[in-house]
């Protein structure tokens, strides 16, 4: 099935064997095989396979017109799906020339921070539940039900969104979601010390997270790592400050950025990056204009000929659209580049001679989402 | 040497911590709910499959049989037929199935209709044993609640 | 009824007693099964099984049922032998250090005048069966899950002996009964705090639970050594486990909490074994709450912790606990 991965020539020692990390695995986030080759405890050389969950999404927005891509946005990530809403969006507005009210622009950072904390809730108990340990898994899926309430209240879904359209958003927020919001991030704040005490103090913890897949600046760089797993290894890009899009110029929050690049400086990445999102969503409920919600649009969008890009900042990393139109509305080409599909590709360099144990801790702190890559 | 026994003192001061966290909550009241012995009440924004809107004033339909919602449908899972009734200038309503198995919940057909003849159903508590019974007939459900 | 009078009594009473420990031991299982997942549940803030029986106190038994009603599947090209044997040579030698353990003050079944090494050497026979199930499985992940077992109870069967014998150097018997009756005036907890930690750590890492269970590490190696066991097979390490820890916890509170030491009870010859219960289950309580609350530990780290810390500290404490004696 894979004969460019299986080399004859490791047979002669009879330490080594072949093991996979199969497509159905507890640690491995998604259908993805890893085909390791042991030495004994020691992994040489870990292959990751793709493939198994292509959906062809990337065929289906170039066969059908432009505005009915939007289901499959949200289904390529289904963790945080709003950024990818928000990237098409901004994609297609950027492409046809369409004006967003000021009221959509800040209801769009609103929901996609609060998607984006709900994210790294679920990354931090899956990242945990690899390791071994059963609760976390469940305090912050306690915490991700608050988030997912107060999103269903106004898009009407739980995990896949749709609530983002060309020039605005479906519904307009109500007093209930700001009050909601708040109260959200008043608890939200003080469960933060519970977790430092549960998990980010814990010596078992540390000992398995600190120094263990180090990703230096320069591998970060040469495999196009982004996200946080970029900004654990020291280099401070956000494309949220570093080339801004909708409103966040306006808003005041800080990039956490790591030192070493160990699994421990990612965790504590996202960690703060959660902390400020809170801060972001406070800032813009605090400044939330009046106004509409939606700009009028033709129903039918003709894409002029030449292509368009547009980057955003996932949870995962940098999200980017490429379109190529042709003056119909259907696009002639759409490309979708995933955080992951890179972040992954840093395994092989980095999974040369560890432990299975420190692989299985490697992967979770890349934060893997396989559909995401596969698409 | 010194690391040895900071280590030690500071691992398990973290470790006691850990497990007063694990105790406080196991102390802490539960916050599941036993389904489906208890239900939660679920918010009226939430999008079930859609149904047909009934007009409290002419207590029918809305529905014009345009077609927008069947050629707006990114999954085209809509069918609506419309059939000539005598005495009347327009088209009425015949048929109109949605195949569920293919709906994304995405909320084109809601907006693009003219006469804001459709609207999300709450249903959540869905489940059968065949694919037919997520074709559903929603001009038959909106006449059971006529009736 | 003539036939038993002609039987020597001891005998008499030695069957009786090991008909009562194993239908305990049964009933032990199915309690701290039910208590470990009621226990996981609440830790995580929902309320575990509640479906079977009221609040689901019948579940585990359904699940005795299942488990017996499974089919034995054997795969092909193992060892027949080896793999039927290792369910059977993990169960059996539990029952045996319950033997030795005085629960009150006249219920003991037999009080060895070796008893804490008796129990020590059934205790080891836990290691070959696993390394018999992991071989005998014809698995890869089996037999990783075997190997890391079997470097795990040597390296934590030490620290488990010295601190046992810092107990013995202060009462100068290997007896469990003298033990316990030298606990009187003061509990030993008190005068060994370092040896019942260490006793503690050691023998949940014996008993591979979490957060030393690698050799069955669900998220890394599916199951480990029992990864191809169903039915009865399974059931029978499950019982194994369990019975390991209640050895553990008895053994614990047996060297270090005063045995059936506590107020005294009407009959108390007889039902002091409830004090002694209450502190089991104590214990059993403190080892599941850590199986829930911690990630578990890389292997070298597990073996270094064993080696770096644990027998360091318990060699100091043997000789302090000496010198102290001997003064």
């Amino acid at each position: 099935m894979y004969p460019s991965i299986m080399r004859e020539s490791q047979f002669q020692e009879h330490n080594r064997f072949f093991l996979n990390m199969g497509p159905q695995h507890p640690s491995t986030h998604g259908v993805l095989l890893v085909v390791l080759e042991m030495d004994g405890e020691y992994v040489l050389d870990p292959q990751p396979i793709l493939g198994f969950i292509h959906r062809m999404h990337e065929k289906m927005g170039e066969s059908r017109p432009c505005q009915g891509f939007m289901p499959n946005t949200a289904r390529m990530d289904y963790v945080c799906a709003l950024p990818y809403n928000h990237g098409y969006v901004s994609l297609i507005e950027k492409k046809a020339g369409i004006e967003v009210p000021k009221r959509a622009e800040y209801i769009r950072v609103i929901t996609s921070e609060l998607n984006r904390v709900a994210s790294h809730l679920l990354w931090l108990g899956a990242y945990l539940l690899d390791l071994g340990a059963f609760t976390p898994i469940l305090y912050g899926f306690d915490d991700r039900e608050h988030i997912l309430d107060i999103l269903e209240d106004i898009t009407g879904s739980r995990l896949t969104y749709c609530y983002y359209r060309f020039g605005g958003v479906t519904q307009d927020i109500d007093d209930k979601f700001v009050d909601a919001t708040r109260v959200f991030i008043k608890r939200l704040r003080k469960r933060f010390d519970m977790y430092e005490k549960l998990v980010t103090k814990n010596i078992i913890f540390i000992k398995r997270t600190e120094n263990i897949g180090i990703i230096s600046r320069d591998m970060a760089i040469r495999y196009g790592i982004t996200g946080p797993n970029l900004r654990g290894s020291g280099i401070a890009y956000d494309i949220r400050k570093n080339e801004p899009y909708s409103v966040y110029p306006e808003f005041d929050f800080k990039v956490p950025v790591g030192q070493r690049g160990d699994c421990l400086d990612r965790y504590m990445v996202r960690v703060c990056e959660m902390e400020q999102s809170l801060r972001i969503i406070e800032q813009a409920l605090d400044m939330l204009p009046e106004g509409p919600v939606r700009s009028k649009v033709p129903k039918n969008i003709k894409l002029a000929p030449g292509d368009c890009n547009f980057a955003v900042e996932a949870a995962r990393g940098e999200l980017s659209y490429y379109l190529v139109g042709d003056g119909t509305s259907v696009p002639y080409r759409l490309k979708i580049r995933v955080p992951s599909y890179s972040n992954l590709s840093c395994l092989p360099e980095l999974g040369e001679g560890i432990l299975l144990p420190d692989l299985v801790s490697i992967m979770g702190s890349l934060d893997l989402v396989i559909p995401e890559i596969d698409r | 040497m010194k690391r040895y026994f900071s280590d030690l003192f500071v691992g398990g001061k973290s470790l006691v911590e850990g497990l007063g966290v694990t105790l406080k909550a196991f102390c802490q009241p539960i916050v599941t709910v036993q389904y489906p012995r208890e239900e939660i009440d679920i918010t009226p924004n939430f999008r079930g499959h859609i149904d047909l809107v009934l007009d409290p004033e002419k207590n029918t339909f809305r529905c014009i049989a345009c077609g927008m919602c069947e050629r707006s449908c990114p999954s085209e899972c809509i069918r609506v037929e419309g059939k000539k009734v005598e005495g009347k200038k327009k088209k009425t309503l015949a048929l109109f199935t949605l195949d569920f198995t293919k709906c994304s919940l995405c909320g084109t057909c809601v907006e693009v209709c003219p006469t804001q003849a459709l609207e999300f159903s709450n249903e959540y508590n869905l489940a059968a044993f065949s694919r037919e019974a997520f074709h559903y007939d929603i001009l038959k459900r909106l006449e059971e609640r006529i009736l | 009824m003539e036939i038993l009078s002609t039987l020597p009594p001891e005998l008499i009473r030695m069957v009786f007693a090991v008909i009562i420990i194993i239908s305990f031991i049964f009933l032990n299982a199915i309690m701290m099964g039910y208590l470990e997942r009621k226990i996981a549940g609440h830790v995580q803030r929902r309320p575990g099984p509640m479906e079977v029986g009221s609040h689901g106190i019948l579940q585990l038994v359904v699940d005795g049922v299942k488990l017996v009603g499974k089919e034995l599947l054997i795969p092909v090209n193992v060892d027949r032998t080896l793999f039927r044997l290792a369910p059977i040579l993990s169960f059996t030698p539990v029952i045996l250090p319950l033997l030795v353990i005085p629960f009150s003050e006249k219920l003991q079944a037999r009080d060895l005048n070796l008893g804490l090494v008796f129990i020590v050497s059934m205790t080891s026979i836990n290691v070959m069966a696993i390394l018999v199930a992991g071989w005998g499985s014809n698995n890869k992940y089996s037999m990783f899950g075997a190997m890391r077992a079997v470097a795990q109870s040597i390296a934590y069967e030490i620290p488990i002996l010295l601190s046992m014998l810092a107990v013995v150097l202060m009462t100068n018997t290997f007896s469990l009964k003298e033990i316990v009756g030298a606990q009187q005036n003061i509990w030993f907890i008190v005068l060994q705090p370092l040896a019942f930690i260490i006793y503690i750590i050691s023998g949940v890492a014996e008993t591979n639970r979490a957060p030393f269970d690698l050799p069955e590490a669900e998220s890394e190696l599916t199951a480990g050594f029992h990864t191809e066991y169903s039915g009865m097979g399974f059931s029978l390490f499950f019982l194994g486990e369990y019975t390991n820890m209640f050895t553990v916890a008895s053994v614990a509170t047996v060297l270090f909490l005063g045995g059936w030491h506590g107020p005294p009870l009407p009959y108390g010859e007889y039902l002091g074994f409830v004090w002694f219960f209450l502190k089991v289950y104590f214990l059993l309580f403190f080892m599941i709450m850590i199986r829930w609350t911690y990630p578990r530990v890389r292997f070298d780290q597990l073996l270094n912790f064993a080696w770096k810390y644990l027998v360091p500290f318990s060699l100091a404490n043997i000789l302090i606990t000496a010198v102290v004696v001997k003064l």
